[in-house]
């Protein structure tokens, strides 16, 4: 009786073709990403079903929580902002502070202790409780003059891409992003909601998460 | 296969035979690293983009009042009260003469989504052109209600497309009526 032969096959796969895309993959995603920014103050933002993500370029966001207020102005209408409040508020800014300015991100302090912030270091900076937000109570209402500042601020820079013959720039408003947490009380936001709309400003976004839970 | 063909065979008729070690690399462990880190960057990549809700607020200009010259369709009118211990109060029509009186809820599908959906068919029912028209929502949180309740139910109306919603400010009657459901 003839012997049924089973063909021994080696099991083992060519990976080098596989080892390339996957390293070609990686590559792509380690350059677009984006290092995540150190936020003076961590907010857990409230969840929705909406999937609209929040333009990438000209927002600033307002963050909210614990009744604090913390702002982050788009880099390019940083040094703009910065500016257009010293001339505002009678202070003045060396080159070296406002080179600070531009590369720090958020911050929430009133405009007098701004100076101090900025000599800090980075990680001084983002120290929990060393910020304690911009005000915005109606008596010093510095929150609305940086909001205000930082969209003429983003509008002389358009304006001046404009004016460099960028076809490609359309003139919009700086949008607004609030970014309050879950926990916050309501009056905290209807206080916000109500400075920008003193100025004008009466269509803005709220920062959410992904809604997961069957809701 | 990944291994290189190292021939040598064939030489001198095969005499001198160098061991022949195989070139070839594993590159499981590689590949599985490899497609560690891409997953990774991917979610964080697309997860971390933060989602975004559109809000549009009413022109608030104290220079033109208004003038309470647009008439609100009351049949087609839901306000919806925020008060706290994440409840709400909800009625239909005019405060005063409510077409439904205020009924008490909670958030999610089981309770102010299907109200919302009754009422919607109610002032489906309730318009000439019931394609274009639906429910008319004014949402008015108290001071007591907390942001998560705001965007839940910001959430609700684009859940239940409700076209024409808006964020108004709580009347004394609206806040005395949920202390009274001890909402408040």
């Amino acid at each position: 009786m003839a012997k049924v032969k089973i063909s021994r096959k080696s099991t083992r796969i060519d990976m080098t073709a596989m080892c390339d895309v996957a390293f070609l993959l990686l590559s792509f995603f380690v350059m677009t990403a984006t290092a995540k920014q150190p936020e003076p103050k961590p907010v857990d933002t409230p969840v929705s079903t909406v999937l609209d993500k929040l333009p990438e370029e000209g927002v600033a966001t307002i963050s909210v929580g614990d009744k604090q207020v913390f702002f982050t102005i788009p880099r390019a209408a940083r040094e703009g902002t910065l500016s257009r409040m010293a001339t505002k508020y009678n202070v003045t800014f060396t080159q070296e502070e406002i080179k600070k300015f531009v590369g720090m991100d958020g911050f929430g302090v009133p405009l007098n202790q701004l100076k101090g912030l900025l000599a800090l270091s980075v990680n001084e900076r983002n120290a929990p409780n060393m910020q304690k937000g911009i005000p915005y109570d109606s008596v010093g209402n510095q929150l609305g003059d940086w909001v205000e500042q930082a969209r003429e601020a983003e509008k002389a820079v358009l304006d001046a891409r404009i004016a460099d013959g960028d076809e490609t720039v359309k003139y919009k408003d700086l949008d607004i992003a609030i970014k309050g947490d879950a926990k916050e009380d309501y009056p905290t936001i209807k206080r916000i909601i109500d400075i920008l709309q003193a100025q004008k400003k009466n269509k803005f976004y709220l920062v959410t998460g992904l809604r997961n839970e069957d809701f | 296969m990944a291994e290189l063909n190292t021939g040598g065979d064939g030489g001198k008729g095969g005499k001198v035979r160098s061991k022949k070690s195989n070139p070839g690399v594993d590159l499981t462990a590689m590949v599985d690293l490899a497609f560690l880190l891409i997953t990774f960057f991917m979610l964080t990549t697309t997860l971390s983009k933060p989602q975004s809700m559109p809000l549009a607020m009413p022109d608030k200009d104290p220079k033109n009042e208004p003038k309470d010259n647009t008439k609100i369709p009351e049949a087609r009118m839901m306000t919806i009260l925020i008060g706290k211990d994440n409840k709400l109060l909800w009625y239909m029509g005019k405060f005063e003469t409510p077409t439904i009186a205020p009924t008490e809820a909670a958030y999610g599908k089981n309770s102010i989504r299907k109200d919302i959906l009754k009422n919607t068919a109610i002032a489906k029912a309730n318009t000439d052109k019931p394609e274009e028209e639906g429910l008319i929502v004014n949402i008015k949180a108290s001071d007591v209600a907390s942001y998560r309740n705001l965007v839940d139910i910001l959430d609700e109306m684009a859940i239940n497309k409700v076209q024409l919603y808006a964020i108004g400010d709580i009347t004394p009657a609206e806040i005395d009526l949920l202390k009274q459901t001890g909402l408040y």
